[in-house]
């Protein structure tokens, strides 16, 4: 199965730059199904941790107003080329995906 | 207030200090991460969703960020909004579409070797300031742009 | 000039086919040179970019995405399910030429064999039922991922659609020449009067895209759709959009638009999948 995550994670200058993209629908709960009109309920991504050399560097906390198929990008100062960086994702259902990345 | 915030605070009060939040494990190396924000993240006001994202709603403007977002959305459902900073020892950004219906887009924090930057895409209802707010050694500063979204003409 | 036309003379001019007056390459030359002159700064190959290669603001912004588009993860998608073997222990690589791998390019094509215009997606699910499996959705879901990792795996390509000298292909061209400047719908209006006449121009807050290289980038993330879509999708959106009742995907008037709108972006390269608003 593809990974529900995408990462794209480069080293300069001391500087680990890390984007990633998440496949996740980002209900906010306001639109309607067109068929019945009932609500469709929030289904989204709260919470993404981002992992390095076992502590976590960076934590994004989301509504729903983040874009469908959510894009982050962020900076730590270390992290070098052939190392790891381990980025999770968990939703307000309790579902979630995980992704190791080699940083190039 | 947050729970781990508050825990620590009494523990550090009640057992005398740094030595006993240690011992607790609620002084980690790195700053300790909050729990979800749902009453932010809820909040239908501005000042609600700060005062619940990062402790207060008072922040000074400063020229210290940069805000980057599109004048004119091409499309409200996907406004790329970068921000950065130069201030020092930023520990957390907030990101506000005021006119959404719950105005709390996202909100990061940061740890010790983070470098004050954030990236990424948001949904806008409609014509709206976007405030990016950083938190900087326990102070909140901001920086505002208006972010005009428009009806299309294609029928959509 | 000649003033007087006999009825024996109006007879033969009359009856005379249509490629005498014009001709499919006739028509690309005077189409690029309309284009050309309308937006002198814009290089000829930068047409693929669509809107972006005529406005900065919003190219300013597509650009962001495009750091890290979203349609990366249907490309992944696609290519599992482009690899992924059918009950049979075939995959689609049997049914293609190079293995399905950067041949984008070639669509659609006339064949003669079946005196059809074959598309991409038609042939995908061509596939399948030479396979044993169900056809998939015409306008998104896997179809559109297979298509996207097919399409991606032929950026860089060169559009060089054929129409060849056989009546039924000119005649599908012509057809679809007909769809994109014939008016229609209660809005009364024609691919031509916002892609061609009136390219460049503002329709309320929307910004009307050159025809030329509108197909390179297909199929295409719509941020408006949250997803990937297919060249049929748009049409269908297009017909709707003008109060006209749309036709189904992949039927024979919307191959003819697409040969003939993917012949006018000739020379330009492959540059799907693409992401617009």
């Amino acid at each position: 199965m593809a990974s529900t995550i995408k990462i794209r994670a480069k080293s300069k200058s001391g500087t680990t730059t890390v984007k990633a993209l998440f496949s996740h629908p980002m209900e906010t709960g306001n639109r309607k199904d067109k068929k019945t009109g009932d609500k469709i309920p929030a289904h989204h991504i709260t919470e993404i941790t981002a992992e390095y050399n076992g502590s976590v560097v960076f934590t994004a906390q989301m509504g729903p107003a983040v874009s469908k198929n959510p894009y982050l990008s962020f900076k730590f100062k270390g992290g070098s080329s052939g190392e790891k960086i381990k980025i999770t994702w968990v939703d307000n259902k309790g579902k979630g995906d995980s992704l190791e990345a080699t940083i190039k | 207030m947050n729970d781990i915030r508050r825990k620590f605070l009494k523990s550090a009060a009640g057992l005398g200090g740094i030595a006993a939040a240690i011992g607790t494990g609620l002084l980690m190396p790195q700053r300790a991460f909050a729990a979800y924000l749902e009453d932010a993240f809820h909040a239908t006001d501005v000042s609600a969703a700060l005062i619940g994202a990062e402790g207060s709603d008072q922040h000074t403007p400063s020229d210290q960020i940069k805000l980057k977002a599109p004048d004119i959305a091409e499309n409200g459902a996907v406004v790329p909004v970068t921000v950065s900073s130069t201030l020092p020892n930023v520990e957390s950004i907030s990101i506000i579409a005021t006119e959404n219906p719950s105005p709390l887009a996202a909100s990061f924090q940061l740890s010790a070797m983070s470098e004050a930057y954030v990236s990424t895409r948001i949904k806008m209802g409609k014509t709206s300031n976007v405030i990016a707010v950083v938190k900087s050694d326990g102070k909140l500063y901001s920086a505002t742009q208006e972010v005009k979204v428009t009806i299309g003409g294609c029928g959509g | 000039m000649i003033k007087i036309i006999t009825a024996a003379a109006l007879a033969v001019l009359v009856a005379l086919p249509v490629t005498v007056f014009s001709s499919p390459e006739r028509d690309l030359s005077e189409f690029r040179s309309y284009y050309e002159n309308r937006f002198p700064d814009t290089p000829f190959a930068d047409f693929q970019n669509g809107v972006y290669s005529i406005d900065a603001a919003s190219r300013e912004q597509w650009e962001e995405i495009e750091e890290f588009a979203p349609y990366e993860l249907n490309i992944s998608k696609g290519e599992e399910l482009f690899n992924k073997p059918f009950a049979n222990g075939k995959t689609y690589a049997s049914c293609f030429e190079n293995g399905g791998i950067g041949i984008r390019q070639n669509y659609p094509y006339f064949d003669t064999e079946s005196g059809e215009v074959k598309t991409l997606e038609l042939e995908i699910n061509e596939c399948r039922k030479a396979n044993g499996e169900k056809p998939l959705k015409w306008k998104k879901g896997p179809i559109a991922d297979i298509s996207s990792y097919m399409a991606y795996t032929s950026r860089g390509n060169t559009f060089n659609i054929v129409i060849p000298d056989d009546p039924r292909a000119q005649a599908a061209y012509e057809r679809g020449k007909k769809h994109f400047y014939t008016k229609r719908g209660q809005m009364n209006m024609a691919c031509a009067d916002c892609h061609y006449f009136y390219s460049g121009n503002m329709i309320r807050a929307d910004l009307l895209s050159p025809a030329l290289g509108h197909l390179t980038h297909f199929p295409v993330y719509r941020s408006k759709w949250g997803g990937l879509g297919t060249t049929h999708r748009r049409y269908g959106g297009c017909n709707a959009q003008v109060r006209a009742k749309p036709y189904k995907a992949q039927s024979a008037e919307y191959r003819a638009l697409e040969y003939f709108h993917t012949y006018m972006s000739n020379g330009l390269e492959v540059n799907g999948p693409g992401a617009r608003k």
